[in-house]
């Protein structure tokens, strides 16, 4: 009840001071002379904007490029030596590695799945449909944290003597196979696609929203066309339809990478970036939370920001561009 | 090419209460141009679409030309169709939007552009060949899907109201163009309207359908000269023919306090169905005004001046109108139209009247020498 209280008091408080702020800004505007008063308004309004924006998000990503250049305590510069001991480090070249990977397979995985489901939920009954697509959609739902806490059941592991709580070892045992400690396994990186397969999981409903909508927006005429020009399913599917969902198909595969890019909370439950797991956001996070090392946490967050600037170009370019299309 | 049968050919979709089409018997010849026709729900589209293989048929069959299509997908029938909304592949230019069937098809490339680059040619689409369908007119646009239909070269062309997207100044020039091209080209089509001059003007033949049922396939004359039934009647021609429930004497139908001379053939089968009323249908230019005391009086509530014609509105006195005169038309004198208000006279041309019953609606044609010109054919019953 406190909670509530509290929640509404800060929204009504949020509200009633910016009323005040602008009421102070628009005052102060008009105390300038004539056509100054018009010219600086907008200016002055955008400021508050600007000042958050600058105050939460220039400032920091300025003080983090400046870390970057620092040593670990953030008290000398040590210049690139950050980023060359970082390149240079085994673990981090398989960080690096690791995040590779995910960058490859999780965004286009989840554009597969997310269009299987998305056909194969489109082929049945509308009841069928609706239920098939709350449940794919539900973990989407689910925090990555409480989706890891799940995950964790399908991958534990007991001693051969006892029983097997763990899905995957359940099925593995019951199939005749001795228990095996799923996210240990690092041979071909296997650990790490299980960890993608959560990703999956909650990506793929969202992926599946988004691309049923834009696969029934595809006119049936087109469809009907092509199959009186003699197309089979297959070519529909990926020459009438695919084509005309593909701004859908960019912005969820940009959405998801993006997503991969900042992944954390999954490996960090899951193995907390061990067994050859380790990705940039977690081992960013040791770094600076672990080993207080600012240096290394600030140098990784740039080498993160710069390769994620191309990407947030081109969606924005990409969104503006169907924008446009409408 | 080929001809195309409907055979007691029924769709009902699932869960509706009556069929679209109920046991369509059609025989289109090999190279006709063929005209569905009837207000919407008629079961027009959906006769298409069966033809087409985008609806399942329920009961009968359908052929083209030897082949039994009725159970055969849409790619196995070897038709090309042109879709109201041209339903262009908005993400391919206009050359592989025509080309590709034919890439689906298999064939090789140089080939394909030579169809493409000659059907462009036929269509005056070249210059666009580059551009995708966003980039083009609304007429260019139905151009495209006309051409994605020719160089198919198909059995069969089926086209479903490919003009009703048009300008009212365009659909008259494209009419003209896709008439002049299927007789160019001589390709079986079976053409979707909902607008009769559109169903008149074009088709070799034109079938009008009501809720599902064939009501009469004859040449646009015909039609127009010997409607089969009261709907096809009200429903071909424009402005529309004028129908009057009308009591029966002797002579011929009452109207007014005069008596309308009917064929003794009519009167003699009207008489065997020991009918005492029918309806009455006398098409707008087939009056004369004549002086008082000759004709039927008219009198007029509205008049429409075309220019080249002009149309009276106005009601006429019968023994049934008790319950209020229907509206009536009529084609008059351009330079000498008559005032609102006024009574004019009217003669109908015995001749040119059209006598239906009252009971089915069918047309009582008697021994069929006095309508419509002498023509041969039997009413089809």
């Amino acid at each position: 009840m406190i909670k509530v209280l509290n929640a509404l008091i800060a929204v009504l408080g949020g509200v009633a001071g910016a009323i005040v702020v602008y009421y102070l800004l628009n005052k102060l505007a008009e105390l300038l002379p004539g056509r100054w008063e018009d010219r600086i308004k907008p200016y002055l309004y955008l400021l508050p904007a600007l000042a958050a924006i600058g105050l939460y998000l220039i400032y920091p990503t300025i003080q983090t490029f400046v870390y970057s250049f620092a040593n670990a305590q953030g008290t000398a510069f040590v210049g690139f030596s950050n980023f060359t001991d970082l390149l240079a480090s085994k673990n981090f070249q398989n960080t690096l590695f690791n995040t590779l990977l995910w960058i490859l397979v999780a965004p286009a995985g989840t554009i597969v799945i997310g269009l299987l489901i998305a056909t194969l939920a489109d082929r049945l009954r509308p009841g069928g449909e609706k239920l098939a697509k709350t449940l794919i959609f539900l973990p989407l739902a689910i925090g990555a944290v409480s989706a890891g806490a799940v995950w964790k059941f399908v991958y534990a592991t007991n001693p051969p003597t006892q029983n097997q709580i763990g899905l995957l070892n359940g099925i593995w045992t019951g199939l005749g196979g001795d228990p095996v400690n799923w996210l240990q396994i690092s041979t071909f990186r296997l650990n790490s696609f299980m960890l993608m397969v959560i990703l999956l999981w909650i990506q793929a409903g969202f992926a599946m929203v988004l691309l049923s909508a834009a696969i029934k927006g595809v006119p049936t005429e087109t469809l009907e066309a092509a199959r009186l020009d003699g197309a089979g399913e297959g070519a529909i599917f990926f020459r009438i339809v695919i084509p005309q969902i593909r701004t859908t198909l960019i912005t969820v595969f940009i959405t998801v990478l993006i997503g991969v890019l900042k992944t954390f909370d999954i490996v960090y439950v899951m193995t907390n970036g061990n067994f050859n797991t380790n990705i940039i956001a977690v081992d960013f996070f040791n770094q600076l939370f672990t080993n207080n090392n600012f240096g290394y946490a600030a140098a990784i967050v740039v080498m993160l920001l710069i390769v994620m600037i191309p990407v947030l170009v081109f969606q924005v370019r990409q969104f503006r561009a169907e924008e446009a299309a409408r | 090419m080929a001809a195309i049968t409907y055979e007691h050919a029924t769709v009902q979709y699932p869960g509706a209460e009556r069929p679209s089409v109920n046991a369509l018997d059609l025989d289109i010849a090999d190279g006709e141009f063929l005209v569905l026709v009837g207000p919407s729900g008629c079961g027009k589209s959906t006769s298409l679409r069966a033809l087409a293989g985008l609806e399942a048929v329920s009961e009968g069959s359908i052929r083209i030309g030897d082949k039994d299509v009725t159970h055969l997908p849409p790619k196995e029938r070897d038709i090309a169709m042109v879709f109201q909304n041209y339903a262009l592949y908005p993400h391919m230019t206009v050359a592989d939007n025509m080309g590709f069937a034919l890439k689906i098809s298999g064939m090789k490339k140089d080939e394909m552009r030579t169809r493409v680059e000659e059907a462009a040619k036929i269509l005056d689409l070249t210059e666009y060949l580059d551009r995708k369908p966003k980039a083009l007119s609304g007429g260019q646009r139905q151009r495209v899907a006309m051409g994605r239909a020719i160089v198919r070269n198909p059995q069969a062309f089926l086209m479903d109201e490919p003009l009703s997207n048009l300008d009212a100044k365009l659909r008259v020039q494209t009419r003209t163009e896709i008439a002049a091209l299927q007789r160019r080209l001589g390709v079986t089509t079976v053409y979707v309207t909902h607008d009769q001059v559109e169903a008149m003007t074009m088709g070799d033949r034109v079938c009008v359908l009501k809720d599902g049922y064939l009501m009469q396939v004859d040449t646009p004359r015909n039609l127009y000269d010997r409607p089969d039934n009261v709907f096809v009647a009200g429903f071909i021609g424009s402005p529309a023919m004028n129908l009057l429930d009308v009591d029966l004497d002797q002579d011929g139908a009452r109207v007014g306090d005069r008596s309308l001379p009917l064929p003794r053939g009519t009167l003699s089968v009207l008489a065997g169905e020991s009918a005492r009323t029918a309806t009455l249908g006398f098409r707008p230019e087939a009056v004369k005004l004549v002086p008082e005391g000759e004709g039927f009086p008219f009198e007029v509530v509205v008049v429409e001046e075309l220019g080249s014609d002009a149309y009276a509105y106005g009601t006429m006195h019968t023994s049934r109108s008790s319950a209020g005169d229907k509206l009536l038309t009529i084609r008059v004198d351009a330079r000498n139209v008559p005032m609102k208000g006024e009574t004019v006279h009217l003669r109908i041309d015995p001749n040119e009247a059209h006598v239906f019953s009252s009971e089915t609606g069918r047309r009582i044609s008697g021994d069929g020498a006095a309508v419509g010109g002498g023509a041969t054919r039997v009413a089809q019953a």
